[in-house]
């Protein structure tokens, strides 16, 4: 194995962990401010994606515009979802809300397969993002340049929101003590509900970048980086924005050099990417940035 | 403001507390079970059952939905158009097909096989698609003597050893020792890389068929890499074959791996082509790989171009008409399964035929005319021959037909 190759799937490991880390953002906010695990956010993510693809096949938009629009659907459909599902059980146990999602999660995947079938559909890639780019003989697609990069805007964007908006800063209050920041005269509800705008908006950009990595779309693809984005935001620290994108980065990296190194256990790939977790949680069991759960935030 | 709220919370708890223990719910429950018993008694005691005259009750077990949909839909699609060609028994029974979604999974699939037998009390099942999931299935249908036909299961382990699983297609050995011979014969390849899905038994299974045939043709596996049902990034196996740079690529997965698969590899500058199994052949291969896919040489089980026969032409005319596409593998094979179904029925007795029967019927069939040719069914396994097509421009093409 040369030197090249080795640089070809690292190069390969950070593109697939930087998708992994752009879901797990998303996952990683929602649990943080309301300690509720959104199961569904997987599925967000697959219907953030068919909403670019209607935008772009059906109603013909540009693709920057379809994008546009279907983060901002998937954004409305994740308050809503929180308004019908999830607000009701707001004072309920935590293991209700926590059913609820997965409740949220299977009406979603099955919506959508009776409304669309259960046949992968492919999804165009526009021409800026098809590329590929030759490094003294490592290949990067563009993809996979621009994937880290708008991870990387993303987090720091929602970092920015949480410590230096008034929204941001009733959201960390919120996570600490929901009842206080409603006797503080905020409101809790509007809040809550912004959180999940922005963590639908984020699932639904980690699904337009997933689909424009792997174009076969159809409504169960949600399921695996779901669960790969919830490991990667346990395994960064849950509730720790940038815990979810580094335990993104790891995990990916993982999967791809289990595959290289290891060629005869490549099937097992997602086993070894949970194996981490499980190991990493032995000996840190509040991942790998989540220092002191109860106390600070983010 | 407070009091409303207020108000809710206390309906919300009323609710909570008092939905499975109320009386309410219990009086409801009550008609309820009512209602469902009594409209039972009314279906069982030939009310209805009269005015439906005769009928073979016939269990389904196809991936309508999951990672092999378009199989399953394909293969129904087909069955449909052959149940409107004979739409009876010869003593004027009609077919009723249950269809059940296996979701391509093999625990859906046992359920599935497992109601249709002790809960729907079907005489025959056929299905289902993937070797995996009728492996799953095989015992069940062992235990309760029912006969499961599959329309497209080509491992061998499928049928070994059983008496009452048979198949309408033919098996993977065949089909791996043909994909051998074209990758040294047409397109003169010394070295091989084999990409094999270790979570279906038909990829590992037939990758080892081909090995086998390859390696005793000359040829040499020069990579191995594996990946598994669902995954969609293939980079690192991708970097990994290219590095051995084979002379082709023997993928025998299923479509939707392997039309990321191929996208990637083009990505990546592997334009070697890739090689496959009937598991390819999709019309989601095309979509998804669009011009990637071009090139990619599979073996299968029919091609419109080869259809010969008074069953095949009338198939053909009719799905085209229908669907306004062309009938693939899987149409045709789901074709196949339901018209070896009938044609046994028939010759087990038809109306008054007994699963046992039926099962010796099926096990029996000779030189039947089906739409994917002649087949004889020989231990459960159908003797017939193979079809090579690959893509060209976004289109399956027809390539040659290899007998056995």
């Amino acid at each position: 194995m040369n030197i090249t190759i080795i640089l070809q799937q690292l190069v390969n490991g950070l593109s697939l962990g930087s998708l992994y880390g752009l879901i797990a953002i998303g996952y990683t906010m929602v649990y943080g401010v309301i300690r509720l695990i959104n199961f569904a956010h997987g599925d967000i993510m697959m219907v953030g994606t068919y909403f670019a693809l209607f935008a772009a096949t059906t109603f013909l938009l540009p693709w920057w515009a379809a994008f546009i629009v279907a983060i901002a659907l998937a954004a409305l459909l994740g308050v809503f979802i929180d308004k019908v599902a999830y607000k009701p059980l707001r004072n309920a146990s935590r293991i209700s809300s926590l059913i609820t999602a997965i409740g949220v999660s299977f009406l979603l995947e099955n919506l959508f397969l009776v409304l669309f079938g259960g046949v992968p559909r492919a999804f165009k890639i526009p021409q800026v993002f098809s590329g590929v780019v030759h490094l003294n003989g490592v290949i990067i697609p563009i993809i996979a340049l621009i994937t880290p990069i708008v991870a990387i805007v993303c987090l720091l964007l929602l970092m920015q929101i949480l410590q230096h908006t008034k929204y941001g800063i009733a959201m960390r209050a919120l996570s600490l003590d929901m009842e206080t920041t409603r006797i503080m005269g905020a409101n809790v509800d509007a809040i809550i509900a912004f959180v999940f705008a922005i963590g639908s908006a984020l699932a639904a950009i980690g699904g337009i970048f997933w689909a424009l990595r792997y174009p076969s779309i159809n409504p169960l693809m949600g399921i695996m980086p779901g669960l790969k984005a919830f490991a990667a935001a346990v395994l960064g620290g849950i509730g720790s924005v940038p815990g979810a994108a580094l335990g993104g980065f790891i995990i990916g990296i993982t999967e791809i050099l289990v595959v290289a190194f290891l060629p005869s256990l490549a099937g097992y790939k997602d086993a070894f990417a949970f194996l981490l977790l499980i190991f990493v949680l032995l000996f840190k069991p509040t991942g790998i940035m989540g220092e002191d759960l109860e106390k600070g935030r983010f | 403001m407070v009091f409303n709220k207020l108000d809710k919370t206390y309906i919300f708890r009323y609710l909570a507390t008092n939905m499975f223990g109320g009386v309410f719910m219990r009086r409801l429950f009550g008609v309820v079970t009512f209602a469902l018993f009594a409209l039972f008694i009314i279906s069982s005691t030939g009310f209805s059952s009269k005015a439906y005259a005769k009928e073979i009750k016939i269990g389904v077990v196809w991936p309508m939905t999951g990672p092999i949909a378009s199989f399953g839909q394909m293969n129904w699609k087909g069955a449909q158009i052959a149940e409107s060609m004979v739409p009876k028994t010869k003593d004027g029974a009609t077919l009723k097909l249950i269809l059940l979604d296996n979701k391509g999974d093999k625990v859906e699939t046992a359920n599935a096989v497992s109601r249709l037998i002790t809960q729907t009390h079907v005489k025959a099942i056929i299905g289902a698609v993937a070797s995996g999931n009728t492996l799953a299935a095989a015992p069940i249908a062992e235990r309760y003597h029912i006969p499961l036909l599959s329309s497209s299961a080509t491992n061998p382990l499928v049928t070994k050893g059983k008496k009452y699983v048979s198949r309408v297609c033919f098996i993977d050995p065949f089909q791996g020792s043909v994909a051998a011979k074209y990758a040294i014969n047409n397109l003169h390849a010394k070295t091989a890389a084999v990409v094999v899905d270790i979570a279906q038994d038909y990829s590992v299974g037939l990758a080892k068929f081909f090995v086998q045939s390859f390696t005793k043709m000359g040829g040499k596996i020069v990579a191995r890499t594996f990946v598994q049902t669902g995954d969609q990034d293939f980079s690192a196996q991708v970097s990994a074959v290219k590095a051995a740079n084979p002379d082709m690529i023997y993928m025998p997965t299923y479509y939707q791996e392997a039309s990321l698969f191929t996208r990637q590899a083009k990505q990546f500058g592997l334009n070697q082509v890739i090689m496959g199994g009937d598991g390819l052949e999709s019309d989601s291969l095309l979509k998804v790989g669009g011009k990637a896919a071009n090139g990619i040489t599979f073996t299968t089980h029919y091609d419109p171009k080869a259809t010969s026969g008074k069953v095949g032409k009338e198939f053909l005319k009719r799905f085209k008409a229908k669907y306004k596409i062309n009938p693939d593998a899987m149409a045709a094979l789901g074709a196949d399964a339901y018209l070896v179904m009938v044609d046994a029925i028939n010759r087990a007795g038809g109306y008054k035929a007994t699963s046992e029967q039926i099962n010796k019927a099926i096990r029996s069939t000779k030189d039947f005319h089906g739409v994917t040719g002649i087949l004889t069914i020989v231990n459960g396994d159908a003797i017939k021959s193979a079809v090579v097509r690959k893509v060209e421009n976004g289109k399956f093409v027809y390539v040659t037909t290899v007998n056995p």
